[in-house]
Formats: C-alpha cells, sequence, structure tokens
C-alpha cells in the first residue's frame, strides 16, 4: 500500500497503524496535487506502479468566500477538479499501457446539480464526475476500471460542527467498505449512503424553471 | 446531536466533539463545561452522556505497536476491540479480558474496568493493563501504572471515565493455539444446580451461565452452564490443524428496524427460554468459534432495536459470596412473579477482586435486560433493595435507573471515590449525566 499526502505530520503514525491492522507493507510519500507541474515526477518516484489507485482530495470552503473570493474559489476549483481530474488522468494513460488497473475517484453528491449553497465545490466536483465518465467511457474495452464515488453526508473533519442528518450521514469505515465492494464488483458509480441516488434523482428532474426559487 | 446509550433508554441532545489528535483534548478541558469521554456507545445507560460536551474517542483509534513475541499491544483508547482480535488472533493472540461484544473501544474497556466469562481466573480487564496514559483535569497528560501510580490507576479502571480522559494504553494479550473454543454446557434444573456446577468447575478458564429468568418454583433459577477453553491445536480435526485462526467469516445481520413493543412479551420470552433451555440441554462438549463463543450477539448488528421505541434497560448487580444465594433467590422469585424476563440473562461466579470503583467483587453477578416500560422500571425498583439488602452493588456500565441515595447505600466505596473527585478539582472538569444522578 503506498500513502501520499500533502500533509505529512500524521502520515507515519497512519502506516504503522495500517501495517499493524492489516499485515500489509506500506510507503508513505509527500504530493501536493495543486503542484500539477510535479505530479508526472511523483508518479514515476512510485515504488511501483500501484493495481489501484484511490484518489481522496478535495478542500470545501465557506459558499460565501466562494462567492466573494477568487482565490477561495480557485482553490475549491483546482483542489476538487483540476488536480485530481490531472492526476487520474496520468495514472490512465499509465493503467492503460499495462493493460489493467482500477482508478477511483471520490466525487460527491454536491456535483449532481449546482445549488446556491455551495455551487463552486459542486461545479467542480460535476467536472470531476464528467472526467472520470469519460475516462470511464474512454478505458471501457481495456482492462482499466473506473469507479466514481459519490458521497452523501460523511462524518469527517470537513463536515464536523454540521447538523447533519443522522439517517443520511454515512460513517468513514462504511464509505471505505461499499468502495471496497464497488471496486471487487466493478460498479461504476455508486452514491453512500444508497438513498443519495433516489434524493439526487428527484433534485435532478426537478425543471429548472421551480429549481431556481427553491432553497435545498 | 441527539445521543443515547445501548439500550436506546432517553436519548439526550448533546455536543459532540471529535478530536482527530490527542493535542487537541487539553484544550477541551479550558472551558466551563465539564467533559465526558465516549467510546463506541455500548454502556447501556448514561455513563458516556453529557449535554454540555460529550467527546467521541473513536476517531483516536490509531494502533501504534505490537510485539508478536510478548503479545503486548499499544494502541489510541478509540481502537475497537473487534479491530485488535481480527489483527492479532491470526498470530496467536487473543485479548486476556473480553466483555460479551467486541464493538468496545480500549478506552471504554478501561473506564468500565470491563469483566468477561473468565474473571474467576484472570480478574477484570485492569489485570491486563500495562499503562494508560491520562490527560487529567490541569489537561497534561500522564501516564498510570499499577507500579508507578497505584492509587490513580486504581481509581481510573472502573472510575467511568471521571478521573479523566484515556487517550492510549498497553494490554498484555495471552496466547492462543486456535480461535475455537472447547465448549462443555452443563444444564442445572435450578439455581442450586447453577451455583454448585460454578464451584465445581472452578478451574475452567471460562465459564458463564444462561439463566431462565420466568422458571418458577422448584424450576427456579433453571440454567444452562457454559464452560470454555481455547482448543489446542491437537483439539481440532485434522483438517482444521492447517489453518487453526481460520473460522470462517460470520454473515453480519441487522435488525432493520424497531421492533413494535408487543413482539417481547412474557409468553414469548417464556416460550424461547423453555425451548432454549431444552435445546441445550442435551448439547454436551462441542467446538465452537471464538465469534459464536464469545459475541453471539455481535452477529445481530444492531440488535438493540429489538426493544423498540422506547428502548430498554439493563440490570446488573453482584452478591458477595456468602449472600449469593439468599440474594438470588429473592431476585429471581420477583422477577419470575412478574413474569417479566428478557433472552439475555447471564450468572456467572466472580474470583477475588478489591479496587476503588471497579464493579466485580467475589460472588455472583446477575445481568438481565428489560423492555423500558413503565411495569418493568417499576419492577427494577423493587429489585434494588434486595440487592441492598444481601450486600451486593451495582454495574455502572449498565446502569440507567439507579438515584444517589441507592448508590451510595449499596456501594461502600462511593464516598471516598466522590470526595476524591471533589478535592482534586476533577467533578468539576469531568462530568456524566450518570456521575449528577449518583452524585459522585
Amino acid at each position: 500500500m503506498q500513502l501520499a499526502a500533502r500533509n505529512t505530520a500524521g502520515l507515519a503514525d497512519i502506516k504503522t497503524d495500517l501495517e499493524l491492522r492489516y499485515g500489509v507493507q506500506v510507503t508513505t510519500c509527500e504530493l501536493d496535487v495543486l503542484q500539477t507541474g510535479a505530479l508526472e515526477a511523483f508518479i514515476d518516484s512510485l515504488p511501483e506502479l500501484p493495481i489501484t489507485v484511490v484518489c481522496a482530495v478535495g478542500t470545501m470552503n465557506d459558499q460565501e468566500d466562494n462567492e466573494q473570493s477568487l482565490e477561495a474559489a480557485t482553490l475549491d476549483m483546482r483542489s476538487n477538479f483540476e488536480a485530481p481530474a490531472l492526476l487520474l488522468g496520468l495514472f490512465a494513460n499509465r493503467f492503460e499501457a499495462r493493460g489493467r488497473g482500477t482508478i477511483v475517484g471520490i466525487s460527491s453528491v454536491a456535483g449532481d446539480r449546482g445549488r446556491a449553497s455551495n455551487y463552486v465545490y459542486g461545479a467542480a466536483k460535476a467536472g470531476f464526475s464528467a472526467f472520470l465518465s469519460g475516462l470511464r467511457n474512454r478505458l471501457a474495452s481495456s482492462d482499466v476500471h473506473v469507479l466514481t464515488v459519490k458521497p452523501g453526508f460523511v462524518a469527517t473533519k470537513m463536515t464536523e460542527g454540521l447538523d447533519l442528518p443522522e439517517k443520511l450521514t454515512a460513517q468513514p469505515e462504511e464509505l471505505g467498505e461499499a468502495i471496497f465492494t464497488a471496486v471487487r464488483k466493478r460498479r461504476n458509480v455508486i452514491y453512500c449512503r444508497r438513498i443519495w441516488w433516489l434524493i439526487m434523482l428527484i433534485i435532478r428532474s426537478i425543471p429548472e424553471g421551480i429549481f431556481k426559487k427553491m432553497s435545498i | 446531536m441527539k445521543l443515547s446509550g445501548w439500550g436506546r433508554y432517553s436519548p439526550v441532545d448533546c455536543r459532540v466533539l471529535t478530536p482527530r489528535a490527542e493535542a487537541e483534548l487539553a484544550g477541551y478541558l479550558q472551558g466551563e463545561d465539564p467533559v465526558i469521554a465516549r467510546g463506541n456507545g455500548r454502556a447501556y445507560g448514561d455513563p458516556a452522556l453529557n449535554e454540555a460536551a460529550t467527546i467521541s474517542m473513536r476517531r483516536l483509534d490509531r494502533m501504534i505497536s505490537f510485539d508478536p513475541a510478548t503479545g503486548v499491544l499499544v494502541a489510541q483508547a478509540g481502537v475497537l476491540l473487534a479491530d485488535v482480535i481480527s489483527s492479532v488472533l491470526p498470530q496467536g493472540w487473543f485479548p486476556l479480558v473480553t466483555p460479551g461484544t467486541r464493538f468496545v473501544t480500549l478506552g471504554g474497556m478501561a473506564a468500565s474496568d470491563v469483566h468477561g466469562k473468565n474473571h474467576h481466573v484472570h480478574g477484570s480487564f485492569r489485570a491486563s493493563v500495562l499503562w494508560l496514559d491520562l490527560v487529567e483535569a490541569d489537561g497534561q497528560t500522564r501516564r498510570v501504572s499499577p507500579e508507578a501510580t497505584p492509587e490513580l490507576f486504581d481509581q481510573t479502571l472502573g472510575g467511568m471515565g471521571l478521573t479523566g480522559l484515556i487517550t492510549r494504553l498497553a494490554i498484555q494479550l495471552t496466547r492462543v493455539e486456535s480461535g475455537w473454543i472447547r465448549q462443555e454446557t452443563i444444564a442445572a434444573p435450578n439455581l442450586k444446580a447453577a451455583i454448585n456446577a460454578f464451584e465445581d468447575n472452578a478451574g475452567a478458564t471460562y465459564s458463564v451461565a444462561w439463566i431462565d429468568c420466568l422458571a418458577r418454583g422448584a424450576d427456579l433459577g433453571r440454567s444452562l452452564v457454559m464452560l470454555g477453553e481455547h482448543a489446542c491445536l491437537e483439539d481440532l480435526p485434522r483438517t482444521r490443524r492447517r489453518r487453526p485462526f481460520a473460522t470462517g467469516r460470520k454473515a453480519l445481520r441487522k435488525v432493520p428496524f424497531l421492533f413494535p413493543g408487543f413482539v417481547l412479551n412474557r409468553w414469548t420470552v417464556r416460550a424461547f427460554n423453555r425451548l432454549y433451555y431444552w435445546k441445550g440441554r442435551k448439547a454436551t462438549s462441542e467446538l465452537v468459534d471464538w465469534e459464536s463463543y464469545f459475541y453471539p450477539l455481535d452477529s445481530i448488528l444492531e440488535w438493540n432495536r429489538i426493544y423498540g421505541r422506547r428502548g430498554f434497560v439493563q440490570f446488573q448487580c453482584v452478591f458477595p459470596l456468602a449472600r449469593s444465594e439468599a440474594g438470588l433467590t429473592q431476585l429471581l422469585q420477583q422477577i419470575s412473579e412478574a413474569g417479566e424476563g428478557s433472552f439475555l440473562a447471564v450468572l456467572k461466579r466472580f474470583g477475588p477482586q478489591e479496587s476503588a470503583f471497579s464493579f466485580p467483587m467475589e460472588g455472583y453477578t446477575l445481568a438481565l435486560d428489560f423492555p423500558a416500560r413503565p411495569r418493568s422500571i417499576a419492577l427494577l425498583k423493587r429489585l434494588f433493595p434486595i440487592v441492598r439488602d444481601h450486600g451486593g452493588r451495582f454495574y455502572l456500565a449498565k446502569d440507567a435507573l439507579l438515584d444517589a441515595e441507592m448508590f451510595f447505600e449499596t456501594d461502600g466505596r462511593a464516598p471516598d471515590f466522590a470526595t476524591m473527585r471533589t478535592e482534586t478539582g476533577r467533578k468539576d472538569v469531568f462530568s456524566s449525566r450518570q456521575s449528577r444522578r449518583l452524585g459522585i
């Protein structure tokens, strides 16, 4: 298992924990995905090309900040779309050349429709979802599998302090298991929890004329 | 966020803090509000509930080191026992002491000083704790061990989180040769026979009895006493010896919804109990995998939903050895007369233990659960004085209903514990709904 993260402070502890829990060998390295010029060199520096790559990268600024500050909006767009898409694109090329591999991109239900409450973040996630969809289409004839994960609420640091409805909020372990199962079953797109599929279906099917007046 | 104990009884709105680094903890202690640590929410009542600030320790869940030669594990307090087992069992190690569910955190196990089916041999969880790190009222982290700080160690194990926040622990595991248990079942037609079975089998590593708390008259206390030993390689059939720890992955089922309140009533429970006893009566000796043996209920996720919307309350008491038979007889008479019984009635012999605030003492412990309806709660309150009058006491990890008066009457250690809390300033910093209810 190879772990890459920008914030390497906790990485050593995570490595030890994973090794003790699962008896696997773990290597770690520093990676700032926003330094897109260095992405190619990063992949080349890995001890070996992984069989599966899971991209769990993102930021979620305050929507108001995103409206007022170009800097904030740029960060959300780059870290939720540009950087992860470029990174997975590079892996895709290498996996295609090798003839197999699995690509997991963690997008969001927020990308399914732009809403006033978080459309900058949502737009970036929408871009990422579209990118993954195209990648899947391109690689369908090769043995490279692309999985788009659309979590709803997940109880992580990002959502801490928000008053989330319990029935719609997944624990991180739950999301992990859902992804693992989806990779094994070679699913294309998953929602977690599954109820989000229905919720987003409804939200997507509201006519724009009505939707623009709603606050959800 | 609405929180309750595992009994789902009387939920309350709590502000939940979820630290992801130990360094965040000291900051929580500087506010006006007292805090309480919460593990995986398996205590039945309210010891891990505090409206102003409940600290969820579940994300402080890194394993830090494990030495497969000595069986010493160091881990953060939020690590689940289930994860410990799946990590160490393939290497031939098992927890020395385990409660009846593996979905508990190590920190919660220490705070409740949990016991298992081997208490009469190995004692409570504290026997396996080499040291623990405790964030104290002043925000400082201190390493607490039986050698260096015996008093604080004694108060913290079983201290219900009221001495500080446990952040990490070192625990000693025990060697096993397989993931299988040799189980022997003894049918005991009444309480006296059950007690005799425990006394005759004091040498068994594990012993516990399922007790039919609705049986009356000559059948009062009818039980199945189950003994167990970790199976050695030669106990296993030849085909299993090559992979002695592979017991197969159990399918986890989940109770999908809250059962309506009428599902569990005296007739269904009585019928179940009768059937269970007659079925168990014939069983004698068999090999059982560790999951089924130690954690029969864990395979049914969210089994606490079978009691419906109102939830349920647990009752667990211990009687001193000399008063056990008399006390248990009175309790069982009250319960069977009332016709309020549970599937999960468990009788167990404790070995000697004297500690500052832990539950066990030498004698017999009885655990029951009841749906939280007024009739059952009224019955429970009739049981309390019986326990008091026979010199018994209650298990705080199960309790949701005691009042301060009854608690102080049954636990002679309560005044010292309460004084210690006040004098050290811990009372202002660490407090739960339970600690306030009990006046400690």
